[in-house]
């Protein structure tokens, strides 16, 4: 896709930055040769990530997916800053497959996850484009015949400063492409910056208002059908006998295809497609995961936690810290979630002898081509996938079985076909927000956190899905936020059970590792500060002396939220501090709890030290929408497990936070200078443990278990 | 079943079953893809559109109900007042994020405007908690509705 962005104009400047998922995997050193993602001929391609041409546009190839994160309009600020463009002449092109080039320094792969973007990309995109802007100053100083030294570069032009003498990026284009990249280029000093730290307005949202954005369900070729697919109910379970001859009565049904697992009908349209499907009688050969419920999960994991686990961190004598003071202990349970994308998983595919083109939208661009290349038995390199605009991730796109199955399908069918899951399909075959299971023991002396020994129990996602960054037994995603909570705490002990539950494929869910952590410590922190008989926010103060990034957000969202406020009867205040991502963030909630349990959400507080802030106004969109994404979870998110089958089938059982339910949010993101943080899971991170502390405060009920189960805070229930 | 509809403003001709909700026509018959699938059933409200100014959700509206209804979509909205109005309100407050659900949010709230020209919290609770947005952009839109309704510029 491409945008034209020469009608967005520019917001008021603000400020701020983010964390990092704390591991970087060198690039993949393939042999496979670099393909030019783009036609660069007549143009200056000074790297993978510019382009332009003698009439001056400027195109910025995007390595990074927009799936609602703003990060297009991130990329092109961090790129156009450094460059010196002129940013009304910019557009944008998504990246194609391509490893090589498009990698996430973080990962080395192409993916687009864990908050990462800008803190992966900010040094190489401000080097790629601080070194074409040397380059266009070469070529326009060469010119001259002066040094390059002497000229400057604005807004598309490089000026010669003795004569006033000027020419634009488009004239030296091709004189540029002749120059040597320097060897060591300087990026700006921060004071200096023209874009970075304003809220310019988003280059992809005009589109979005008026139904032209295109998203990879909307891709639409000439001769196309539509198909639509049943996987087994039961995972992992296969087709057994298929009895389709009233699917094939149906109006607009062209073909049934039927694979090992998977069963879909071909149609005109996506009516027929599904009608032709409620019509196909299937018998499924179920498997052995027909035997298992959530009964059984639950069961499993309560059991491995109680194992020893591997030590991901420990500082101080966990044994003599424990035993000093009075000591607690609790547990803490997540569910398993759905991620729920509004855009139901798709893909469009067409398989021809040679050759297979695939139109989606995916967080895995390189990862999506490969599988499909083995599922369609062709050469990676015959296999083109353009991506589109992504109607939500939230790591459900970081995998690539929707790709891959429809994929198999499209072998089956002549011409281009187009495979969209039905909701229902949509969430009984996704890829689970792992359950998880936390145990924590502190000990309390002078009214401080003397002792912590935290357990996980849970899924190693990453031992799946990024092997090399799975070592000593230790998913560094699973512990993060438990390994550097900010608390000072003298003894401090950190252990990972890895527990993969029966049947249930996992998978990243946004938050990840820290929706779990930040989840159990804070938690926990509020209930020791009552032990400790100190209000939550001056416990937290008195651990955070060496802490200072996080001592300021948390008081200043205290002053923010006016902390401590009188408050009518089962209405409470709640706090979390998380260090997620890396980005200092402190939230408050305010919640009332009715008589018969339910909850009303009153109001949200978030301060948040992101380091140097791209885009003001987008993490704070983030942030606002992570908050609710966060409260839809522990307000309602559970999927369950019954004879091998989710039980939760669309928005009627696996509920969705609404605009009548949404508090009042107010984001303020504070000045800081450090290098940029991780912002698009953090909003997810925080709102459940502020609001289950919030309820803590207006009930005395110290829930620990997600979702929040309102019969426990009904009026008389004893907690 | 041959059908005609006028489709913003303009008439539309095409060959589908009288059960088939008017999404499919649109997306897949007319290759109108602005408007969004999302649930099937009538529970996110991504596929709003208006029959005869009133919004529906078209994924569960049989076409062959339409004969004579003029149809509006996110695509010719803009061609109405509160519909431009509304587009505005949502750029100028960047409102957007993944975008998906968004065209089912403008056409709920044009449909609010055009019928509560200065709609309040309540009203604004009743005709847009049909629509569900993943990525929460909920406080966005209460204020863009306000906005756009007040018709103040950003």
């Amino acid at each position: 896709m491409t945008i034209d962005i020469s009608r967005r104009a520019v917001l008021t400047g603000g400020l701020a930055t983010g964390f990092l998922l704390a591991f970087h995997m060198p690039l993949r050193a393939g042999n496979e040769p670099v393909q030019p993602p783009d036609v660069t001929e007549g143009k200056f391609a000074p790297n993978a990530f510019i382009r332009i041409d003698p009439a001056g546009n400027t195109i910025l190839i995007m390595p990074q997916v927009e799936m609602g994160q703003g990060i297009y309009t991130s990329i092109a600020m961090i790129l156009a800053e450094e460059l010196d463009a002129d940013f009304s002449r910019v557009s944008l092109l998504a990246a194609p497959a391509n490893e090589k080039l498009y990698a996430n320094p973080d990962f080395g792969v192409q993916a687009t996850g864990g908050s990462t973007s800008v803190r992966a990309f900010w040094k190489p995109l401000r080097t790629a484009g601080a070194s074409a802007r040397a380059m266009l100053v070469q070529a326009a100083a060469e010119q001259w015949q002066v040094e390059p030294a002497s000229c400057t570069a604005s807004n598309g032009e490089v000026m010669h400063q003795g004569s006033g003498r000027k020419l634009s990026y488009g004239a030296l284009a091709l004189a540029a492409s002749s120059q040597t990249p320097p060897k060591d280029v300087a990026v700006k000093d921060p004071k200096d910056f023209v874009l970075i730290g304003k809220s310019l307005k988003r280059l992809d949202t005009p589109e979005k208002v008026n139904g032209k954005a295109v998203y990879g369900i909307d891709a639409m070729l000439p001769g196309m059908k539509f198909a639509t697919l049943a996987q087994c109910p039961v995972f992992g379970g296969k087709v057994g006998r298929v009895d389709d001859s009233a699917a094939k009565k149906i109006p607009g049904v062209r073909q049934i295809v039927v694979l090992d697992d998977t069963v879909a009908v071909v149609g005109d349209h996506m009516w027929a497609a599904k009608k032709g499907l409620e019509a196909l009688k299937i018998d499924w050969n179920e498997g052995p995961n027909a035997k298992i419920g959530s009964a059984e999960i639950w069961a499993d994991l309560r059991a491995a936690i109680e194992k020893d686990g591997v030590v991901a961190k420990s500082e101080g004598d966990i044994a003599k810290g424990l035993a000093t003071g009075d000591k607690f202990e609790a547990s803490f349970e997540l569910p398993f979630l759905a991620h729920a994308t509004m855009e139901p998983l798709s893909a469009t595919v067409h398989v021809k002898p040679d050759s297979c083109e695939i139109w989606t939208g995916t967080q895995i661009m390189a990862r999506v081509q490969s599988e499909a290349a083995k599922a369609a038995g062709l050469p990676v390199e015959k296999v083109v996938v353009n991506n589109h605009l992504l109607g939500g991730g939230f790591g459900r796109k970081l995998e690539p079985d929707m790709v891959v199955a429809a994929v198999r399908i499209a072998k089956q069918v002549d011409g281009p076909v187009k495979v969209v899951w039905t909701r229902e399909e949509d969430i009984q075959h996704d890829i689970y927000r792992p359950v998880y299971r936390d145990t924590i023991a502190a000990s309390l002396s002078g009214g401080k956190v003397v002792g912590w020994k935290y357990k996980i129990a849970g899924a190693a996602i990453l031992a799946r899905w990024l092997p090399p960054a799975f070592q000593k037994g230790i998913d560094i995603d699973a512990v993060d936020s438990a390994v550097d909570a900010p608390y000072d705490i003298p003894n401090f002990h950190v252990e990972y059970v890895r527990a993969e539950p029966p049947a249930v494929p996992t998978g990243f869910w946004r938050g990840v590792g820290p929706n779990n952590n930040v989840f159990a410590t804070e938690c926990f922190m509020d209930e020791l500060a009552r032990k400790a008989g100190k209000d939550p926010v001056e416990f937290r103060r008195s651990m955070l002396a060496t802490k200072p990034r996080f001592l300021s957000v948390l008081n200043l969202a205290a002053e923010k939220a006016n902390w401590g406020q009188k408050l009518p009867p089962r209405v409470g205040q709640g706090v979390c501090l998380q260090p997620s991502f890396a980005s200092c963030i402190a939230t408050v909630v305010e919640a009332e709890v009715d008589e018969h349990g339910e909850i009303k959400l009153r109001r949200a507080v978030s301060v948040v030290d992101t380091g140097i802030a791209v885009n003001p106004d987008t993490i704070m969109a983030q942030i606002e929408g992570g908050l609710i994404f966060g409260f839809t979870a522990a307000l309602y998110g559970e999927i369950t497990i019954d004879k091998g089958r989710v039980r939760q089938s669309n928005f009627n059982d696996y509920r969705m936070l609404r605009i009548d339910q949404a508090p009042k949010i107010e984001v303020h993101v504070v000045k800081s200078g450090e290098a940029p943080g991780g912002i698009g899971e953090a909003g997810v991170t925080a709102s459940a443990p502020a609001l289950r502390n919030a309820i803590y405060s207006a009930t005395g009920v110290a829930l620990r278990r997600l979702p929040i189960d309102r019969s426990l805070l009904a009026v008389g229930r004893k907690a | 079943m041959a059908t005609t509809l006028t489709i913003n403003g303009e008439a539309k001709s095409f060959d589908a079953p009288a059960d088939m909700p008017l999404l499919w026509v649109l997306r897949d018959v007319l290759g109108m893809t602005g408007t969004k699938f999302g649930c099937g059933i009538a529970q996110c409200g991504a596929c709003t559109v208006h029959i005869d100014g009133q919004p529906v959700r078209s994924c569960v509206l049989p076409v062959g109900s339409l004969s004579g209804r003029s149809v509006t979509t996110i695509e010719g909205i803009g061609a109405t007042p509160a519909g431009a109005k509304v587009q505005k309100a949502w750029l100028d407050l960047e409102v957007i994020q993944c975008g998906y659900c968004q065209s089912g949010q403008v056409m709920s709230a044009a449909a609010l405007l055009a019928a509560t020209p200065n709609p309040d919290d309540s009203d604004i609770d009743a005709a847009m908690s049909g629509n569900i947005c993943r990525c929460g952009t909920y406080v966005r839109i209460r204020a863009a509705i306000k906005q756009a309704a007040s018709g103040r510029q950003s």
